[in-house]
C-alpha cells in the first residue's frame, strides 16, 4: 500500500481528479476529437517514471499484480505474469497489439483514435517495468494518423528515454495473433509461426517480447498511476475493473462502451440504448465466442465466471444482438466461412478442414443436407490442431450455434428459413483477392 | 510408460506426408484431409522405438519426442 500511495502523491497534482467513476479509459461525453497531451495530462495527471530503478521497477510489476489486471485481447492472460516473464530475459522489447483484426470489434479502434496518449503510456511504462528500450505500437490503419500526431506530440514535448515505433498491422484476422504480429514486424508476413520457442522468451530478433493489447495498456497506465485499490474499486473481486465492450447488432446505439466487468448482460445493452427489437439470441466474445440465448444471458453478469456456465465469455468484449427475425445459421455460416478465407494456410487440418467445415454448414443452412455427422466429425478432427487457435474458434462458434439453432436445421432442410430480414447482423468485409 | 515423454506435431512444418501414421498407427491417425492426429498421452515404453522412427522418418522435420526419454 505504501508504494501505491507513493505513486499516488506522485501523479497526482492538485489539480488533477483521480477518476472515480467510468468511463475510465475514454473521454467523457463526446468530445470532437482525441485528447491532446495536455488534455490527457490535465485529466490524469502524469504517469510515474520508474527509470531503471529496479525495485521501483519491481514495485510496479507487484502493483499490477495486485491489480489483477487480465489481457484485454481476448485471451484474458494474467499481464503482470507475462510482465515478470519478459523482465526476467535479456533486452527485451514490447509491442502494443492494436491490429483488432475482428471485423465486428472497434473497441481498439475506439479507444487509440479518443485516448491515444493513455495507449502509449501504457506502452512506455510496460517497456520501463520489463526493462526495455523500445515499444513498437501496431494499429489498425484507420487510426494510424491519430496514434502517429500523439507520438510527435509526446517527441516534440521531449518525453522519455522510451523509443516508440509505431506501425500498421496487417489487416486480416489472424494478423494480431502474437506470433504473427511479430512475424509481421520482423518480415512483412502477417501470419503465425511455429512454437516453442514462446514469444514471451524468444520473439521479435529472437529477444524476450511483451505483447500487449492495447487495452491492457491503458488500463496499465492507469494503475501505475493510482494503484490496484482504485484499479479494483469496479468490477468483481476476481475479475476487477473495467472493459470495453463493442455492442452492435439489434441495439439502439451501436458502439463501443466501457463497463465494470460484471454488468449485467441487460445493463450492458442498455448502455447501447438496449434491444431495438426483440433479441433471440447474442454472439458473445466476439467471431471467436459463442452463441447463447438472449433470455437465458440477460441477467448474467458479464464476467467470465459467470458466462462460463453458458460455455461463453466475455472474449475481446463483443455483444451482437441477434434479432428474432434474422437466422443464426445463416449468420454463423456466413462468419465461418470469412473465417476460413482468413485461414494462413500453414496447417493442413485449418487450410482444408476450415474449407471444407464451411462448406458443409453452408450446405446444411440452405437445406441442401440435413446429416450433421460429416460437419460434427471433421469438428472433432481439427480441435486444437492449428499452430494458432483460428481452428478452435471456428469449432467452438459452430459447436454454440448448433447448440441453440440445430433444431431450425429441419425447416432449412424443408426448404424454409425462419429470417424474415434481408440484411445480415455480424459485418463481414469483402473477401480480398490474395 | 514413459512419464511425460510426447510425441508433438508443428503443423506448420507438417505437410501430411502421412509416413508417421504408417510407422505408428496406434497412436497417430490421419484426418479426412490426410494429416496426423497425434492420441495426446504419454508415451508407452514399447512403442517409444516406433516414435523415434516416426520422427526420423518425417521428410519435413515436423514431429518431435517432447520430455525426458525424448532422444
Amino acid at each position: 500500500m505504501r508504494i501505491t500511495d507513493s505513486f499516488q502523491r506522485l501523479a497526482r497534482p492538485e489539480s488533477t481528479q483521480v477518476p472515480d467513476c467510468l468511463p475510465r479509459l475514454l473521454p467523457a461525453g463526446l468530445p470532437a476529437g482525441p485528447a491532446g497531451l495536455a488534455g490527457h495530462l490535465a485529466r490524469y495527471g502524469p504517469p510515474p517514471s520508474p527509470g531503471v530503478d529496479r525495485r521501483r521497477r519491481e514495485g510496479l510489476i507487484e502493483e499490477v499484480e495486485r491489480s489483477g489486471l487480465t489481457g484485454r485481447g481476448g485471451a484474458g492472460f494474467p499481464t503482470a505474469r507475462k510482465l515478470a516473464t519478459v523482465a526476467a530475459g535479456h533486452a527485451p522489447v514490447v509491442v502494443a497489439n492494436g491490429t483488432e483484426g475482428e471485423p465486428a470489434s472497434a473497441k481498439d479502434k475506439v479507444l487509440l483514435a479518443r485516448s491515444p496518449h493513455l495507449v502509449l503510456d501504457g506502452a512506455v511504462l510496460a517497456a520501463e517495468m520489463v526493462g526495455a528500450g523500445e515499444a513498437i505500437v501496431v494499429v489498425h490503419h484507420s487510426v494510424r494518423d491519430v496514434v502517429d500526431d500523439a507520438a510527435a506530440e509526446r517527441r516534440h514535448a521531449g518525453s522519455g528515454r522510451i523509443r516508440i515505433k509505431i506501425m500498421t498491422g496487417a489487416d486480416r484476422f489472424v494478423g494480431g495473433e502474437a506470433s504473427a504480429l511479430v512475424h509481421w514486424i520482423e518480415r512483412g508476413i502477417p501470419t503465425p509461426t511455429s512454437r516453442p520457442p514462446r514469444i514471451s522468451e524468444r520473439g521479435l530478433g529472437g529477444r524476450p517480447t511483451l505483447v500487449q493489447n492495447v487495452e491492457t495498456l491503458a488500463h496499465l497506465a492507469l494503475i501505475a498511476r493510482y494503484g490496484a485499490s482504485w484499479f479494483r474499486a469496479v468490477g468483481t473481486p476476481q475479475e476487477p475493473g473495467s472493459m470495453l465492450v463493442t455492442i452492435l447488432g439489434a441495439v439502439n446505439h451501436p458502439g463501443v462502451h466501457e463497463i465494470a466487468i460484471g454488468t449485467p448482460v441487460q445493463q450492458v445493452l442498455s448502455a447501447a440504448g438496449g434491444a431495438s427489437a426483440p433479441l433471440q439470441a447474442l454472439l458473445l466474445g466476439g467471431y471467436f465466442g459463442k452463441w447463447v440465448g438472449a433470455e437465458a444471458a440477460a441477467t448474467r453478469p458479464f464476467s467470465s465466471a459467470a458466462l462460463a456456465a453458458l460455455g461463453a465469455g466475455p472474449g475481446a468484449g463483443l455483444i451482437a444482438a441477434l434479432p428474432g427475425d434474422a437466422c443464426g445459421l445463416v449468420e454463423t455460416a456466413r462468419v465461418v466461412r470469412y473465417l476460413a478465407d482468413e485461414s494462413a494456410g500453414q496447417c493442413g487440418p485449418c487450410r482444408y478442414g476450415l474449407d471444407a467445415i464451411a462448406g458443409e454448414l453452408q450446405r446444411l443452412t440452405e437445406g441442401r443436407t440435413s446429416d450433421l455427422s460429416t460437419l460434427r466429425r471433421w469438428l472433432g478432427q481439427i480441435d486444437g490442431r492449428g499452430a494458432c487457435h483460428l481452428p478452435d474458434g471456428v469449432t467452438g462458434l459452430i459447436r454454440s450455434a448448433l447448440d441453440l439453432f440445430g433444431p431450425e436445421l429441419e425447416q432449412h432442410a424443408q426448404g424454409w428459413c425462419c429470417a424474415t430480414r434481408t440484411p445480415s447482423v455480424l459485418p463481414v468485409p469483402l473477401r480480398k483477392q490474395r | 510408460m514413459s512419464a511425460g515423454t510426447r510425441l508433438r506435431v508443428d503443423p506448420i512444418a507438417c505437410d501430411g506426408r502421412r509416413l508417421c501414421a504408417e510407422v505408428l498407427p496406434e497412436l497417430i491417425t490421419l484426418d479426412d484431409w490426410g494429416f496426423p492426429i497425434i492420441r495426446d498421452v504419454d508415451m508407452p515404453d514399447h512403442l517409444l522405438d516406433e516414435a523415434r522412427e516416426a520422427v526420423r522418418l518425417c521428410p519435413k522435420l515436423a514431429l518431435r519426442l517432447d520430455g525426458p526419454r525424448a532422444p
